[in-house]
């Protein structure tokens, strides 16, 4: 198929007409998905917060069914094909394997999130993210899921045939660049998760329209979590990638050693989606051996790799920062670093969030016997909503502010509003996540509209503190929403109202990687060997917050079980 | 010369570099530790009488 190449006169960036249009579709779809995501949120957080219980409860489940969907998939997975597109034919400098079936995948994925919703918003599938049997949701809410799924399966074999492409077109010497390395880890765990959803959503769809009698419940969570939880960490692998993307691109940041953070990567591709197990950790089907090492020690292997991420990524910028001149102390390259860069105060307002609030909790989460005193409540949303949207979704807007201006050859709005969004909405979703993790530990439920459990024979006292939380919850997740819509307004606005870009030269032929772009450092190759003490001091700041919050909860489980 | 060259590249570079052996890694190994195992685990769970 005949195509075109524009490279980017500001970036050096090289857009293949064909990716460059379902980067652009897969990213719209995506806010949109993200909208009515940040609307349901509004109905869910009023909910859970006591003062307000804004919904009754058959509304709060449909809104809460509606959020974790549109939120958790359709708009974190149609960014990640974005993702993909880019880090394939982009920063390969190669065609789109293709197109055809990318825009097969593009609609699929449109089609099937609509009729999701559909079902969600009728009334008769309130049965979740989770939608765990025996409760039965519509036909077409399993179907939506179905051919979204397909369709983000197809979209993996593009990327992966656009990666064949750009070896036989010797568009690249030697390995793949970090960047994309990152997102085909991303892309073999989604084969993975879409498999395994396609395992048991099958069946499920089958079940609805009555043609098989019953489906087994603990077969049903052990298989769906092999969806659900894997599904969340495409998207650690794709922002993981993107927090090597930002710093490469704004200040010309290389990995400290290619060799550990590509070890790491493998890491994820071996074991991250083992951390499934966790969820099914008082689930009386499964043998301890199957829980304990799925969780207790393949975990641990994508718990290390992600701490090597979390030293890689800083230790990067640390280096890039020193050699600019930034040499003074111990934190002379952090105080300097440029705050004033939407895109690389998202990046690490992530990084720091994700690090220190999502992955410990991730940690006690995964470890059986401490698991046993938030199983199930409060604490479980507030850690993955430090995971999923202080980590992934706030990668994804700070990475969109590079991509504005180079994929959609706008110019952003409101530039000081855009310095403010990334701070407003990542500082207010880690507070957010930290309270909601407090109410947990005190036993405030997961999912239950009413944490007072009005009108239920036997009441429960519930300490100040727990309503106190819930009541932060309601305030700073508010405050969230604010940080959201400003977003969506900033990237919005700034595509039909910001001012116009040079689009950039146009060629029949991929073109070389102009010197010293944005470009270049993106698509880089080699290590900075370079000493990184400031950073080496954050990480045993994290090391040592993690062993006190570790032992703080084995001393609260010793003193549930009166062993104290 | 170029066989020589591709002698020279590590055992695990050459590893990461095989991208779709990578995809076959990532998609058995979940599916035999996570997937199987529990199925396995579910069949052999003695029913309540």
């Amino acid at each position: 198929m005949a195509t075109t190449y524009r490279t980017c006169p500001a970036s050096g960036l090289q857009f293949e007409a064909h990716a460059e249009k379902l980067m652009k579709w897969n990213a719209v779809a995506a806010v949109l998905w993200l909208l009515v995501g940040g609307i349901t949120a509004i109905g869910v957080i009023m909910t859970r917060w006591p003062a307000f219980k804004l919904l009754p409860p058959d509304q709060f489940y449909t809104i809460l069914t509606a959020h974790g969907v549109d939120m958790l998939l359709c708009w974190i997975i149609f960014f990640e094909m974005a993702v993909l597109y880019f880090a394939s034919s982009v920063l390969l400098r190669c065609r789109l394997a293709t197109p055809k079936w990318g825009w097969v995948q593009f609609w699929l994925m449109v089609v099937g999130s609509v009729m999701t919703n559909v079902a969600i918003f009728q009334g008769e599938s309130s049965v979740m993210f989770t939608s765990y049997v025996p409760m039965m949701a519509a036909p077409h809410f399993y179907l939506g899921l179905i051919l979204f799924a397909v369709g983000a399966l197809i979209g993996c074999f593009v990327f992966l045939g656009t990666l064949v492409v750009a070896k036989k077109d010797k568009t690249y010497t030697g390995s793949i660049p970090m960047v994309t390395f990152g997102a085909l880890t991303a892309c073999i765990i989604a084969i993975f998760t879409i498999l395994t959803g396609a395992g048991i959503l099958l069946p499920t769809l089958a079940w609805s329209l009555g043609l098989i009698k019953e489906i087994d419940a603990q077969l049903y969570r052990m298989v769906w979590w092999g969806l659900g939880h894997s599904s969340q960490q495409i998207n650690v692998s794709a922002h993981v990638a993107i927090w090597y993307l930002i710093p490469a691109v704004v200040i010309g940041a290389k990995p400290l050693s290619e060799k550990v953070s590509r070890g790491a990567f493998l890491m994820y591709i071996l074991f991250l989606q083992l951390a499934s197990a966790h969820h099914l950790l008082s689930d009386p089907g499964m043998s301890a051996e199957w829980k304990v090492l799925n969780t207790s020690y393949f975990m641990y292997f994508a718990v290390m790799a992600s701490m090597i991420h979390g030293f890689t990524v800083p230790g990067a910028i640390e280096a890039a920062q020193r050699r600019k001149g930034f040499t003074n102390g111990l934190f002379e390259w952090l105080r300097k670093a440029p705050w004033g860069n939407p895109a690389f105060a998202g990046m690490f307002i992530s990084l720091v969030s994700f690090g220190f609030l999502g992955g410990i909790s991730g940690v006690v989460l995964g470890t059986e016997q401490i698991n046993m005193l938030m199983h199930n409540t409060f604490y479980v949303p507030g850690h993955f909503h430090t995971t999923v949207v202080t980590g992934t979704t706030l990668a994804f807007m700070a990475v969109t502010y590079l991509l504005v201006p180079t994929l959609f050859k706008r110019e952003m709005i409101h530039p000081k509003l855009c310095q403010i969004q990334p701070y407003l909405f990542g500082i207010a979703m880690s507070i957010t996540g930290l309270v909601m993790m407090g109410a947990g530990t005190l036993g405030v439920s997961r999912r239950h509209w009413d944490m007072a459990f009005s009108g239920a024979p036997f009441q429960y006292e519930w300490p100040g503190a727990a309503m106190l939380m819930m009541g932060m919850t309601g305030f700073f997740g508010m405050v969230t929403i604010v940080g959201g819509a400003l977003w969506i307004y900033l990237v919005v606005g700034s595509l039909l109202w910001g001012k116009k870009l040079e689009g950039g030269a146009v060629s029949d032929k991929p073109t070389p990687i102009p010197a010293a772009t944005p470009a270049a450092s993106a698509s880089h190759h080699g290590s900075d060997h370079v000493g990184v003490p400031g950073t080496v001091v954050l990480v045993m700041a994290l090391l040592v917050s993690f062993v006190l919050y570790y032992f703080v909860n084995w001393k609260y489980l010793s003193e549930v079980w009166l062993l104290s | 010369m170029a066989d020589n060259d591709n002698d020279d590249v590590p055992f695990m570079q050459k590893l990461l570099d095989n991208h779709f052996l990578l995809v076959v890694i990532g998609v058995v190994s979940p599916t035999v530790l996570y997937t199987l195992w529990g199925i396995v685990d579910i069949m052999n769970t003695p029913l309540a009488k």
